[in-house]
């Protein structure tokens, strides 16, 4: 018996050896090509943009920039810049609370309450990706525009003045990326909605919770994986938009986006560099010091 | 005080179809209640009615003195042991114990959850997610969950068809122990036929939206009133017969051309064709030829077709000289013989063992739980 098993065990030892090999491999083949994708396009540009925002700033484009690792420009950008800067922040944070307000009861009804039209109501999210963000943000112009039916039901209304306009004001601007990234909050939302047990609401309807209280302390915090995921795919992009306060806004209503498009097309290299490593890392700490107050790694 | 359970003509209708059917049915306060019947029969639906979690189309529901039928959920005296438990992902064991007590404002909950994560046995576990658990310790969350809050009825949803026969033996005794220690009405929803007659005091066995039967598990066993309660609950055999006479307080009956005797009370009708129904282990196998002389029904004739040897008993399959196939259980005492596959003997049973159905009904009805005992009602 016990020479049956070493042979069994001796013949099938190479085999099994061969295959693990084989295996251990797979995991780095998958992983080569996306790998390779990153470092060219993400790991490449980032260590050159961050040693562009170190560069000395009275170069250009025709005469080349000299690696001087001039620290002073993120002091001087952020003194230029910080109204901008802080404005972004601000329009960012406005534009995730009105997704989270519009987006939440929306997805909250196509998750719990829509049924058989579940389908439809969300590829109606979706729906608007089928036209450029670009030309959406532009009828977005002529929808908010002073002759528009918007303005002119407002004015009849009395909430908007004889004088009063939506467009070029930081109403539209908001408006607009509220809109824009309105998607982006639905569906995280949608998602780890659909995801909860009706059982658990009924649980706490049966455990003396009236509807209100079983929405305090069962679904929401259930669909807490939802609402980070959400917010940061609406705050983060919102924070780095620049369409919506240039086709919406005025000068007054400038995004840091703005400043560092305009800086880079007009060649001032380590100052918009230095612009974007900073809303960069500001938007890194921000999410950090959100996803740990969240505290939803338990769920995820 | 009492607080009985009332449902008074409980009707629930689906889109047309109807999951309970006119259902009258009353749960005495502090038994243990058990609705019986396969998926789709509607018990299930019957005790999401009583928790306030469907509306019944029409009926009234009682407890009491206090008519229940349109409360919401989270008003009513009554907690529930969700099916695969539905304890809070989020939460933990403590937590999810206290849920109820803090929803209703109580301010000194610890040591009330305290006590009752002792009554079920997980004192050390009350930090630790419904995620950390094994299925046996979730399902004791569960019953600690809905029992701290004293309801006037605790409801259980197929508590124990998660779990894995031994542990489900094992629970059950858990279930009886707790509900005689606490002496809460328990309803108790479950398609196990073994598991209803071992904890509840009373059946209520369910089919088609209606109740087919209802009594404690023996009157069940011994006596059941219709073909499907006779299938369910345990094994029949039922053989096709005709009343022919009724002298005293007995029945007498053709069974293709033999006599055989009933009481008049085991007799559900007492004229046209019937079934005749004895349960396997009620009835004796002989050699062929044997007299009894103690007043037995008999059949003789009969051909054995399968032994299977089960330990404790030996089950044989016997054909009749009418090509019908009886299941017959053999205690293995060790006083009797045993037959062989081909012999032929001869089969008695006592009158008093005998039950006589209407015959209108499928004789087969509410057999197929034998082959698939799974699925949730």
């Amino acid at each position: 018996m016990s020479a049956v098993g070493q042979l069994g065990a001796a013949s099938a030892a190479p085999p099994a050896k061969v295959e693990r090999s084989g295996r251990r491999f797979t995991g780095y083949l998958l992983l080569l090509p996306g790998g390779l994708w990153l470092l060219l396009f993400f790991v490449v540009p980032l260590v050159s943009l961050l040693a562009a925002s170190l560069y000395d700033p009275n170069g250009s484009i025709e005469s080349g920039f000299k690696m001087t690792w001039h620290f002073q420009n993120f002091v001087d950008t952020m003194a230029d810049y910080a109204r901008p800067f802080g404005r972004s922040l601000w329009y960012s944070l406005l534009t995730t609370l009105f997704c989270l307000l519009l987006g939440y009861p929306l997805a909250y009804a196509i998750a719990m309450k829509a049924g058989r039209w579940k389908n439809f109501m969300l590829a109606l999210v979706i729906a608007p990706f089928f036209t450029s963000f670009l030309i959406r943000t532009l009828s977005w112009k002529l929808l908010l525009s002073d002759n528009g039916f918007v303005v002119d039901a407002l004015k009849w209304l009395h909430i908007l003045g004889p004088d009063g306009r939506l467009l070029a004001t930081t109403t539209a601007v908001v408006t607009g990326l509220t809109y824009n990234f309105l998607p982006f909050m639905v569906l995280p939302l949608y998602a780890s909605l659909e995801r909860i047990d009706p059982r658990l609401i009924e649980a706490g309807g049966d455990l003396f919770a009236n509807p209100f209280t079983t929405f305090r302390t069962v679904t929401l915090p259930l669909s807490m994986p939802g609402v980070v995921a959400g917010t940061l795919l609406t705050f983060i992009p919102a924070a780095g938009d620049y369409i919506n306060a240039q086709l919406l806004g005025t000068p007054k209503q400038r995004m840091i986006g703005n400043d560092i498009q305009r800086l880079f097309s007009a060649g001032a290299y380590p100052t918009a560099a230095a612009l974007s490593v900073t809303l960069m890392a500001a938007i890194v700490v921000l999410v950090l010091v959100y996803v740990r107050r969240a505290g939803t790694e338990e769920l995820l | 005080m009492s607080s009985d359970l009332v449902l008074n003509g409980i009707s629930k209708q689906f889109s047309g179809q109807r999951a309970v059917d006119n259902l009258d049915l009353t749960v005495p306060s502090g038994s243990f209640f058990a609705l019986l019947g396969p998926s789709g029969c509607g018990k299930t639906t019957t005790l999401r009615m009583i928790a306030g979690l469907e509306e019944p189309t029409t009926g009234t529901i009682r407890l009491g003195e206090q008519e229940i039928t349109g409360l919401r959920p989270y008003k009513r005296p009554v907690n529930t042991v969700f099916q695969n438990y539905a304890l809070f992902p989020h939460l933990d064991i403590f937590e999810n114990v206290a849920f109820g007590l803090k929803r209703r404002g109580v301010k000194d909950f610890k040591p009330k959850v305290e006590e009752m994560l002792g009554l079920v046995e997980l004192s050390t576990y009350g930090k630790r997610r419904p995620s950390q658990l094994s299925g046996g310790q979730q399902q004791r969350v569960a019953l600690a969950r809905a029992l701290i809050n004293r309801p006037q009825v605790l409801l259980l949803d197929e508590p124990l068809g998660a779990l894995d026969l031994k542990l489900r033996r094992q629970m059950q005794l858990e279930l009886k122990r707790i509900q005689t220690e606490v002496g809460i009405t328990f309803v108790h929803v479950t398609h196990d036929q073994e598991e209803a007659m071992t904890m509840a005091d009373t059946i209520a066995v369910m089919n088609g939206g209606v109740i087919e039967q209802m009594g404690s598990p023996a009157e069940l066993y011994d006596l059941p009133a219709t073909t499907f309660v006779a299938n369910f609950l345990g094994q029949s055999n039922l053989i096709r017969a005709t009343i022919i006479g009724q002298a005293e307080e007995n029945i007498t009956v053709d069974v293709h051309g033999r006599k055989v005797t009933v009481p008049l009370p085991r007799c559900r009708v007492t004229e046209g064709d019937v079934w005749m129904g004895i349960r396997p282990e009620k009835v004796f196998i002989a050699a062929a030829g044997t007299e009894q002389s103690n007043g037995s029904n008999q059949l003789r004739g009969a051909v054995v077709t399968d032994v299977s040897y089960v330990g404790v008993s030996t089950q044989y399959l016997v054909k009749l000289p009418w090509d019908q196939e009886l299941t017959i259980f053999e205690q293995n005492t060790g006083a009797r013989g045993t037959f062989g596959v081909g012999e032929t003997v001869d089969l008695h049973w006592l009158p008093t063992h005998t039950f006589v159905l209407d015959a209108d009904q499928d004789a087969h009805a509410g057999v197929e739980h034998i082959d698939d005992p799974g699925g949730a009602g």
